[in-house]
């Protein structure tokens, strides 16, 4: 600047000192949040505040939803309630047998002295918005730590796996979908059992699987579900059917395209899967315990 | 282009709380469940009315609003804390060392000097999220900026408003 107020205004610092005081304390923040994470006190306290505007701008969408259910047809309710009757009686066949098959797989792995598996305890959410943030997928929902929320809990609708809850507010809960471009699923091919792991691509309805060797089992239509050995998913949870299968001798690996299976891009309420299995202890030579941490962050 | 000043007109002092009310007022239309084509051609309300106020009023609102906001963007998007911070920062120093050359121009200038500052806000982010490792989303994703440009001479009559003094009724002429 070069007209600087006479000496008996007092101004404060100049604005170029201000840039310089807040863009270092920009950078220091920022370099606190992706190296050290060190902030998540200050990030839960800007939450809080920012919560009430929050709510406010998700409201009329949800109002307007509300609205639309309320102004259903007498027609369309009583063919939803009929498809939904055939349907809970279709159900009800294959959960009878499902709890005969529980008992059963129980004493077996009583008999094999296996792990029990997860009895997965869903909550349900609504879906607030989607991030607004061109760079990642993100939703935001209505459950926090206050309804027993934690991060790393996986997301589901009624056709499959969703995504993973990546960080937790009071009230409420970030999740990343499995389309964001850094989220890994471990998955298995229900045809032939070949583990693999499926990775976001970072545009809607578009998975790819990594490293699949050339002469690898994998056809169009294959359903592939959650391996469970991350420790995250829960083994058997429905993720994503392969759409296109590319070899070409050129390239070390095939290119396995798949779509996912549950409305990843479109929903109103999602299931949060409450309940960790506990997992037998790595082993001791576990090097890089930061590793899953970074690659949860968007 | 021939610039023209713009007719001064005396306006009433600019009330702290409608500052306040106005800034808030930006965070919520940010943070509406924009999706789709509309996510891509929203506009950053909050640098905008940042930015406005940084250029009309440089003594009331400044770097520390600025910063807030920022941090608060950054908690809502659940982006890397800072970034939107570091941004708006660099966009009110951009506001107050400008502020009298812009106020001097007619609106189509003044248009033409915001959606660069907006641009750069723009990118300083790009910026911040190619360091952490994201890929390019694309050109639309400055389409935004273009549209807060267009919207600019509609908050500069909004914000106005409020400071208009009321015709006196007993004013003959």
């Amino acid at each position: 600047m070069e007209h600087s107020p006479p000496p008996f205004f007092k101004t404060g610092p100049t604005p170029l000192a201000r840039l310089l005081i807040f863009s270092a304390l920009s950078a220091a923040v920022l370099v606190a949040d992706a190296r050290f994470d060190y902030l998540s006190v200050l990030r839960q306290v800007a939450a809080v505040i920012v919560y009430p505007i929050q709510r406010v701008a998700a409201a009329p969408a949800s109002i307007m939803r509300r609205a639309a259910e309320f102004f259903v047809t007498h027609s369309s309710l009583r063919a939803d309630n009929a498809r939904l009757a055939g349907e809970n009686l279709a159900n009800a066949a294959s959960l009878q047998q499902l709890m005969a098959l529980q008992a059963e797989n129980r004493r077996l792995r009583e008999l094999l002295a296996a792990r029990e598996r997860l009895e997965v305890k869903p909550v349900a959410a609504e879906v607030l918005y989607a991030a607004r943030d061109p760079f990642s997928r993100k939703i935001v929902v209505d459950k926090g730590s206050q309804h027993d929320i934690r991060a790393g809990q996986p997301v589901i609708d009624q056709a499959g796996v969703i995504g993973q809850v990546t960080r937790v507010y009071p009230w409420l809960s970030e999740i990343t979908l499995i389309t964001d471009k850094g989220q890994f699923v471990p998955v298995q091919n229900l045809r032939n059992g070949l583990r693999a792991v499926l990775a976001g691509t970072g545009g809607d309805g578009a998975l790819d699987l990594r490293f699949i060797p050339l002469n690898a089992d994998y056809q169009n239509g294959d359903r592939l579900v959650t391996s469970g050995i991350d420790g995250v998913y829960p083994p058997g949870l429905p993720v994503a059917r392969v759409s296109n299968v590319e070899r070409s001798a050129a390239q070390l690996f095939a290119r396995v395209t798949c779509t996912p299976l549950a409305g990843v891009a479109s929903y109103a309420h999602v299931l949060i899967v409450q309940g960790s299995r506990e997992l037998p202890a790595r082993p001791a030579d576990e090097d890089r315990p930061a590793r899953s941490k970074r690659a949860k962050k968007g | 282009m021939e610039a023209r000043a713009m007719p001064q007109e005396i306006l009433l002092p600019v009330k702290p709380g409608f500052i306040f009310f106005t800034l808030i007022a930006a965070l919520l239309l940010n943070l509406l469940p924009w999706s789709g084509v509309w996510l891509w051609i929203k506009p950053d309300f909050v640098a905008l009315v940042v930015l406005y106020w940084c250029i009309d009023q440089p003594r009331r609102i400044g770097f520390s609003a600025a910063w807030l906001l920022g941090l608060f963007m950054d908690v809502a998007d659940g982006t890397l804390f800072g970034q939107h911070a570091l941004a708006y920062t660099i966009l009110a120093y951009a506001g107050i060392v400008l502020n009298r050359r812009v106020r001097m121009f007619a609106m189509t200038p003044q248009v033409l000097h915001v959606i660069p500052l907006l641009l750069a806000n723009d990118l300083i982010v790009l910026a911040i999220r190619a360091l952490a490792g994201a890929d390019f989303p694309g050109f639309q994703y400055f389409l935004g900026s273009f549209v807060a440009g267009a919207l600019w001479p509609v908050v500069a009559v909004l914000l106005k408003l409020p400071q208009r003094p009321r015709p006196d009724p007993d004013h003959v002429g």
